[in-house]
Parts: C-alpha cells; structure tokens; sequence
C-alpha cells in the first residue's frame, strides 16, 4: 500500500468531514470561515501535485494511478472549486442562501473528481463518479425552497442515477468477459484473448455512462434545466470542473483497458462529438435565458473536446486537455460576469438584461465580449488556440471532415455568442447592474482570465510542456 | 538602419498596446476623467496613427527592392509545434502596409468631428483593427496569418454594428458569419497541411517560405486545398456569387469603416491569392484558373449593370468596388508579369480611390443624413470644391489615363490579353460599363437641377475634410503618371512567384 500518494485525497476527505462537523455542532453562522478555509483547501490540494515533484505511480492497491496527467487534472479541477468558491460568496449573501453544507458538498464534489481522473478501475471509476455526483445533486437542490432548484436537483438525480445504472452495467459486462475490473487487466485480455462482443457491449454502456456526465447529446437533455434551475453559482461550477473530470475519465477509460479496441471506441466518439456540436449550436440559438444558453454551449464545447479524443493517440489527449483547460477559464470567466447580473429587483437572467451593458459598466461589457469571442474561436483569444489544438491531430490522421463539421459547427454557434456582443453594445436601455460588494473576487477572477485570453496567445501556450507530460503520462 | 530593431512587430503592435491602455484607463477612470479622456481618445488615436504611417513609410525608405527575399525579418519561438512567430515583408506586402498606416491614419482623422458618440471606444477599435490589419500582410506564418486575418472580424463587426446605419445589427451579423464561414474552410487546410507538411519534412512547420517553397503537394490535394483557401478569399474579396454582404455591410457601416472595408479589407483576399493559392498550389491554380476568370467577368459585367441601378450612393460604390476586385482576380491568376504587377497596383489604387469615394459620401452623409442619390442634385453651385474632389475621384473609378485607376486595369488586360483574348474583351466590357454607372452617380449627384430645397443651405467642404480628400488625390494622381513607384518596388518580387510558379507547373 502506498499511502503518500493518495495523502492529499485523504486529507481532504477528512478536511472537508472535519468542516462538516464544525458546522453542525456550531452555533451560528460558520459559512463564511469554512468558505475561507475550503478555498485554501482546494488551492493546497490544486498546488500540492505539482509542487511536490509530481511523484507518481500506483496507489490503493492499484485502484488509483497517481501520475503527471492526474496530477495536471487536478491542479486545474482544484482551483476552478476555489474560484467557484470564490465567486459563489457574494451571491448566496445576498440571496440568504449562505450555509456551510455549500463549501462542504464543493469539497466532496471535488474529491470525487480527484478519484475519478486517477481511477485505474473499474470500481475506483464508479466510486469517484458516484461520491461526485451525490454532491452534485444535493447543489443543485441547493436553494430548496425555490420550485426550480428543487426540480433540477431531483431531474438531475434521476437520470444521473440511470446513467449511473448504465454505466455498471456495462461494467458487469466487461468483468464478465474479461475477468478484471482493473484497467491494466482488461486491457491484457482485450490484448490476449481478442475483444467479444460483450466487451464492445459493455464499452459502450460506460462510454454512454460518461457520456451522460460530460451532457454529451444525446445525453444531454438533463443540461439544460438543471443550469436553469441551480443557483448561478452551482452553475458555475457545474460547467467546469465536473465537465473536465469525466471527459479526463473517459479519456483514461478509452486509452487505458480499451486502447486495443479503438476502432470500436472512436465510432462511438465521433457520433458522441457530432451529436454534442450540431445540438449544442443549433439548440442554443433561440434561448433567451443566459444560463440555459451556457447550457447547450457547454454541450456543443464537449462535443469539440470529443474530437481529439476521437483521433486517439498521445497527441489528442494533449489536445483535448489543452482544450478543456481553455475552456474552463473562459467559462469560469463568464460565470463570474454572469454572477454580477443583479439589478434593483434582485437577480436577473435574461440575455435581454445585458442590452446597454457596454453604456453602464464598461468593464464588464469589455471582458464579456472577449470572453465570447474567446469561446467563438476567434483569434487573437486563447478560444482560439483551444480549437486549433484540439483538431490538428484530428485532420492529421484522416478526420479532415469531422474537423470541417466542427468547424461549421462553430460558425452556427457564433450567432449566439455574437447576440450577447450585440444586446451589449448594440442595444439600449437596459438597467443598471448593482455592483455586489465584494467585487474583489469578481475583478480577480475576470482579470486572471483576460490575461489569458487577450495576452497569452502572443507570448506562448504556457501550459504546453506541462501537458506535454501529463498526456505522455497516460500511455 | 532597422537591424537590430523588431520593427514589424513594432508597427504591428504599437496601436493594439495603446488601444489595451486606453482601455484600461477606462476602467480606472472616474466619471469626469471619463469626459475627458472622451476628448483626448481622437488625439492620443491621431497621435498613434501618426507614427506608425511614417514608420511605414521609413519602412519603405530602406526596403531593397533589388531582392525578392522577405525583409526585415524577425523570428521568435511561439507556441511550438512548428508554429513560429515570423513576420517580414516582401515586395507584394510591404507597400499594403503602408496603405494600411495611411488609410488608418485618414480614418482617424475624418472620424474627429463625424463621429458623436462613445468615442472612446471607437478609437480603440480602429487602433485594434490596424493592428491586425497591418499583421496579415507581415505575417510570414500560416497560423499567425490565419490569427490576424480572422480578428479582423472583431473590431469590425463592432464598428459597423454600434456605429453604423438603421440597418446595422443585421449588417454586421452578415458580414461576420459569412467571412468566418469561408475562413473555417481556409482553417481546416490549414491543418491539413500543417499534418502532412509534418510527414513530408519529418518535422511540423507552418513557416509560409518553406511551405511555398519546398513543399510539393499532391496534385489531387492542391484541388481541395485550394478550394478551401478560395472560399475564404473569395468571400473577402469578394468575388460573384458569394459577394452579397459586401453591399449591407458598406452601406451600414460608418464612413470611416466603409474606407477600410474598401481600402483594405477587401484587399486581403487578393494579397491572399497571391501569397497561398498561386505559390501554394500551383497545379490547381492552374487547372482552376478559368473558374476564376468566368467569376471574374461575370463579377465586372453583372455587378456593374447591378451598380448602375442602385438608389443608394454607398451601395453603388459598394458594387463598384465589386467589379473592380474582378480584375484583380483575373490578373492574379493569368500569372504573367503583367497581370499580378497590375492586380497588385490595382488593389493599392482602388483602396485609395474607393476610400476616396466613401470620404466624399461621408461629407455629405455627414450634412444631410442621407446616401439616396435621388435627394441630391446640382450641388456643383453649393459645393464647387466637393463638385471638383468628386470628379477626379469618379474619374480615376473609371480608369481615365491619368490616374492610378487606369494603369491597374490596363494592365491586368494587357496580362489577360496574353493568356486568351476573350477573356481581356469581356473585362474591357467592364470598364466601358464602370463609365456608365460612375457617370451616372456624377451627373445625378452633382449636375442637373437643384429640386430639393434642404439642399439650399449646404456647406461646402471645411478645412479637415479637403486635407483628407487632398491627400488622397494626390497619390492618385501621382501613381496615375509615374507608376514605377509601385511597380518598381513589386516587381523582382512578382518575378521570383512567376519563376517559381512555372517551375511548378512545368511550363519552363
């Protein structure tokens, strides 16, 4: 047993228990230091792989894999749950929401994904998947007296519990076949004993299990309502860390037991990928709520992550993981623009309320437009390079025309980042947004992201050498 | 003098870190500084501009033209992979650079007084869009060039969707989705061969010169590749059919973005013919070269007659500006001495006469808010020094001898010529037609009786507005007689792509 190299998983899983009892047992409201003491958990537990040297190899008896790539998930899982954190304070204030249990599920929902980018079985898979979840639906329900939220949270449940269903299925079908829930067993046999159909039987009901997870159509109908539904800031962090750690998940699942298969996997994916790009552009043109909107433009992104998974190889883990990393700053960016959306009347989320942004807050209108236009794929924003890295392999290796469906596809989803920029700039008379108090957490995190987006590009891909390693990692 | 300066990085950037600062002085302003800074944003934009024009034009000063090698050069690692970060110029890009300094810096200037609101903002989206304008012609990458020609899109569709017409919002849409469409293909080429350039070499590289250069692609590929790079060409260009956002765009646009659309804009797509398609692929330029010239002729032909039926004096030019890229085209791909020697000095000659046109529209724009050319008439008494300016500037958008817009299309027929004399009949159509639609806006605009009694009271031009169109008709004129001045400086440059292309196809 090795114990060193899971330590920071069970330090945060007694953290985040300790905390829980602190709140329990306290009189009075204890939000705001757990809240405190969860973001310096989260940065700890982002920083501690890295920095430490980046030890890795197996732990737990071979249930996990501590290696470059989890460790690279994790720093970027762990400080998009602080800034979640971060940016969830003046909200939930302001909408007497502030209970302790909000840090305490971030921390859980946060461990969860740290076991599911290490999994190295079967189990580890399902236990990692199900502890982040659980956490999941309970935020989601999170402001229980409002008929919405409560709604999300449980349409949330009951199909994150078929998926769930799905996914062990497939899972009892593959240790059927193959003898092993240990990715390194199964891949043995696949190798050895060549594949059945059984065990393309059960990838495909993992694959779909995951699929559900990172809201890939046609799994994707539960997205949309449960962003609608879910406090902004439960949104917020929906649409990044969770989406990162299953797409990781799945990148582990199809290099690691199914790598011999992957002509089997990568149809599967190019459907998932297609699907996700042409629903998520086309559904989200005639939203008009900006959560929902985000909704289907995170399903159309995982469609685009999909693609350099689809290609396979060392070179399309590195792009999807240099993708998703630009995705989840661009969209924690954007939620923390959406978070200030708050006017005399209390909170607002129609599109329409940004008409004359760029005339009463020019900062925010000014970094909502790059953000856009980041996530539109256009150049010089770092959305930009989150594309061209992404489908390089892609076209490289004889999938020119899924990157030309994308492509167009990203042309579709234009319009509607493009509506934002026009309701701002182009349109009058909408009202004054009440700037929160804590506006630190808001210009911190908007500014952290701008200069990613707006300077980086001309410098170099920072990450880029690090991800390097983190997808050599894998194989 | 520059040998140890960056200098294209330089001019490059200098506008986009200024405008990034005024933004972020906007942030930390308060309401009154705001006021101010609303005054001085014109100035520190004027100031700006100014610089970088005459760097360009000290650019030019020590640019060899003996040489067809890129100049100026400077490399830096960028995002790896191959990808670099190169910029220089060669005879083909570094005289579009200096239109770029110079237009700009005219825009700027007209915008003083014709622009009202959020000021501010309109100078740091000018200030941007040099930037990325003047990227795409240095740029010596394909993933950088690809990076600055789609920005583009961004301060522009800003600027003709906050500052532009009624009809702005849709104006803007249309030209966005419509050029970004035609750049996804371009980009999925990109890729493509960004993959196989990585087999070929045993090492990736988007580096323009070597791709150009030394890579040798199948003929097979050049024809998909090469309709990929169309597509986003021929939309900005733009060529018939795919012309159509040009008129909404031009028409709703603000003046001084109309001067950009036409002046530059539209330029990017010959200059990206001729640093891609016909060095690139060089087979299918060949074998796809009478699609061009059919789109061409059709485009001089069908949108002058379209030209001469419009209501509105904006959408006139617009198409005019259509039919006249139709040369460009059909010079760029006879590939003959002539013919891209006059393709080139076409562009540069049309951005400053369509420019040219657009300033006088706005002058006029600017007095009584309107571009429907049945409103006006006989302003020659009102206005006898706009009557003048108009003139010319009409003239030389018919290609009389004299201006730059006669040497640019005399010679893009003389290079057609050579190649098939059909073709050379049915552009020499368009410029017997360009006469009829000019004149027409001429004659309606500024002869004839003065029926509208809003007209009674019009200025003529001030003093800002008659620098700006003097500046213009001065080089109009000045290339219109000594036209060595581009073409000296193009020339072993076009020599060096026609030997090269020759070599190619086998025709030497």
């Amino acid at each position: 047993m090795n114990y060193q190299l899971i330590l920071p998983e069970i330090l945060l899983a007694l953290c985040a228990s300790f905390l829980l009892g602190i709140g329990v047992s306290k009189k009075g409201n204890r939000a705001p230091v757990i809240r405190n003491v969860a973001i310096a958990l989260l940065v700890i537990y982002a920083l501690v792989g890295p920095v430490l040297g980046g030890r890795s190899g197996p732990a737990a008896n071979g249930m996990l894999m501590i290696d470059a790539y989890a460790h690279y998930l994790k720093f970027f899982l762990g400080l998009s749950g602080a800034a979640a954190l971060l940016l969830s304070k003046s909200y939930l204030k302001t909408e007497k929401l502030d209970h302790f249990e909000f840090s305490v599920l971030l921390l859980y929902a946060v461990l969860g994904m740290g076991v599911m980018v290490s999994a190295n079985n079967m189990l580890a898979l399902y236990i990692g998947i199900e502890l982040q979840s659980l956490a999941l639906y309970v935020m989601a329900a999170f402001n229980r007296d409002s008929l919405r939220a409560s709604e999300a949270g449980l349409k949330y449940f009951v199909l994150g519990a078929i998926s769930s269903g799905l996914l062990l299925y497939g899972i009892t079908l593959v240790y059927g076949f193959t003898g092993s829930v240990d990715f390194d067993g199964i891949a043995a046999a696949v190798a050895s004993n060549g594949y059945s159909s059984g065990v393309i039987a059960g990838m495909v009901f993992i694959l779909c299990g995951l699929a559900f997870k990172i809201s890939a159509a046609p799994f994707h109908m539960w997205t949309p309502d449960v962003y609608e539904g879910s406090p902004a800031p439960v949104t917020a962090f929906f649409a990044s860390a969770p989406k990162l750690a299953a797409i990781a998940l799945m990148a582990r699942v199809i290099i690691g037991p199914f790598d011999g298969i992957m002509d089997q996997w990568q149809s599967v994916i190019i459907v998932l990928a297609l699907l996700s790009m042409f629903v998520g552009a086309v559904g989200a043109l005639m939203q008009t709520n900006i959560k929902r909107l985000m909704a289907y433009s995170s399903i159309a992104n995982m469609g685009y992550a999909l693609v350099p998974l689809a290609s396979g190889g060392e070179e399309g883990v590195r792009g999807m993981l240099i993708f998703m990393t630009i995705y989840i700053i661009s969209i924690t960016g954007i939620f923390a623009c959406i978070l200030q959306m708050r006017n005399r009347d209390g909170v607002v989320e129609q599109i329409s309320d940004l008409s004359g942004l760029s005339r009463t807050n020019r900062g925010m209108a000014f970094s909502l437009t790059a953000l856009m236009f980041s996530l539109m794929g256009i150049p010089p924003l770092l959305g930009f390079f989150g594309k061209l890295f992404a489908f390089w392999h892609a076209a490289s290796v004889g999938l020119v025309w899924l990157v030309v469906a994308a492509l167009i596809a990203s042309v579709i989803g234009a319009f509607y980042y493009l509506r934002i920029v026009k309701i701002m700039w182009m349109d009058e008379g909408g009202r004054e947004f009440i700037a929160p108090p804590a506006s630190l957490a808001w210009t911190s995190t908007v500014s952290v992201a701008m200069v990613f987006l707006t300077i980086i590009p001309f410098i170099a891909i920072p990450a880029r050498g690090w991800v390097e390693q983190a997808s050599t990692s894998l194989f | 003098m520059f040998d140890d300066v960056p200098i294209l990085s330089i001019i490059t950037f200098i506008p986009l870190i200024v405008a990034l600062f005024l933004i972020f002085i906007t942030h930390i302003s308060g309401e009154d500084a705001l006021e101010q800074l609303e005054k001085n944003a014109p100035r520190v934009a004027l100031i700006v501009t100014t610089v970088v024009f005459i760097l360009s034009l000290l650019l030019v000063l020590n640019f060899d033209p003996s040489t067809a090698d890129y100049q100026f050069t400077e490399t830096f690692t960028w995002i790896g992979g191959g990808i670099e970060y190169r910029m220089g110029v060669d005879g083909i890009s570094m005289l579009f650079v200096v239109l770029t300094a110079f237009l700009t810096l005219l825009c700027i200037f007209a915008s003083q007084s014709s622009i009202k609101s959020r000021m501010i903002e309109y100078m740091v989206a000018f200030l941007i869009l040099e930037t990325f304008m003047i990227g795409v012609f240095c740029a010596l990458d394909l993933i950088l060039f690809y990076l600055f020609f789609e920005a583009v899109l961004i301060p522009m569709f800003i600027i003709i969707g906050v500052w532009g017409g009624k009809n702005r919002v849709y104006a803007s849409y249309k030209f966005f989705l419509y050029t970004l469409l035609g750049s996804v293909l371009m980009l999925a080429a990109v890729l493509w061969i960004y993959g196989y350039a990585a087999q070929e070499f045993d090492r990736p590289t988007t580096n323009i010169e070597t791709l150009s250069n030394e890579l040798d692609l199948p003929v097979g590929a050049q024809t998909w590749l090469w309709l990929a790079f169309f597509a986003s060409f021929a939309v900005k260009m733009p060529m018939w059919p795919v012309h159509t956002w040009l008129p909404d765009a031009h028409v709703e646009a603000p003046t001084a973005g109309s001067v950009i659309l036409a002046g530059i804009l539209l330029k990017l797509g010959g200059y990206g013919f001729l640093r891609f398609s016909v060095p690139m692929f060089p087979d299918a330029s060949v074998s796809l070269a009478p699609l061009i010239f059919w789109m061409s002729i059709i485009a001089i032909i069908y949108t002058s007659l379209v030209a001469y039926r419009q209501k509105d004096i904006k959408k006139l030019i617009a198409y005019s500006s259509v039919a006249h890229m139709g040369f460009v085209t059909m010079g760029i791909f006879v590939v003959n001495m002539q013919g891209i020697q006059g393709a080139i000095f076409q562009m540069l000659s049309h951005g400053l006469i369509s420019a040219a046109l657009f300033f006088c529209v706005g002058v006029i724009y600017d007095r009584m808010h309107t571009r429907d050319i049945a409103f006006y008439g006989g302003l020659v008494k009102a206005m006898p020094v706009y009557a003048f300016f108009m003139m010319l500037f009409t003239m030389a958008n018919v290609g009389l001898p004299g201006t730059s817009g006669f040497i640019g299309e005399i010679l893009t027929m003389i290079g057609a010529f050579q190649y098939n004399s059909w073709i050379a009949a049915g552009a020499a159509t368009g410029m017997i037609l360009s006469a009829v639609y000019a004149l027409h806006l001429y004659r309606a605009v500024i002869f004839g009786e003065q029926s509208n009694d809003k007209l009674d009271n019009i200025e003529d031009m001030k003093r800002h507005e008659i620098a700006v169109l003097a500046s213009l008709a001065v080089m109009v004129i000045v290339l219109g007689v000594y036209p060595s001045l581009i073409t000296d400086i193009t020339a072993v440059s076009v020599e060096n792509l026609i030997n090269r292309f020759n070599v190619a196809t086998g025709q030497e």
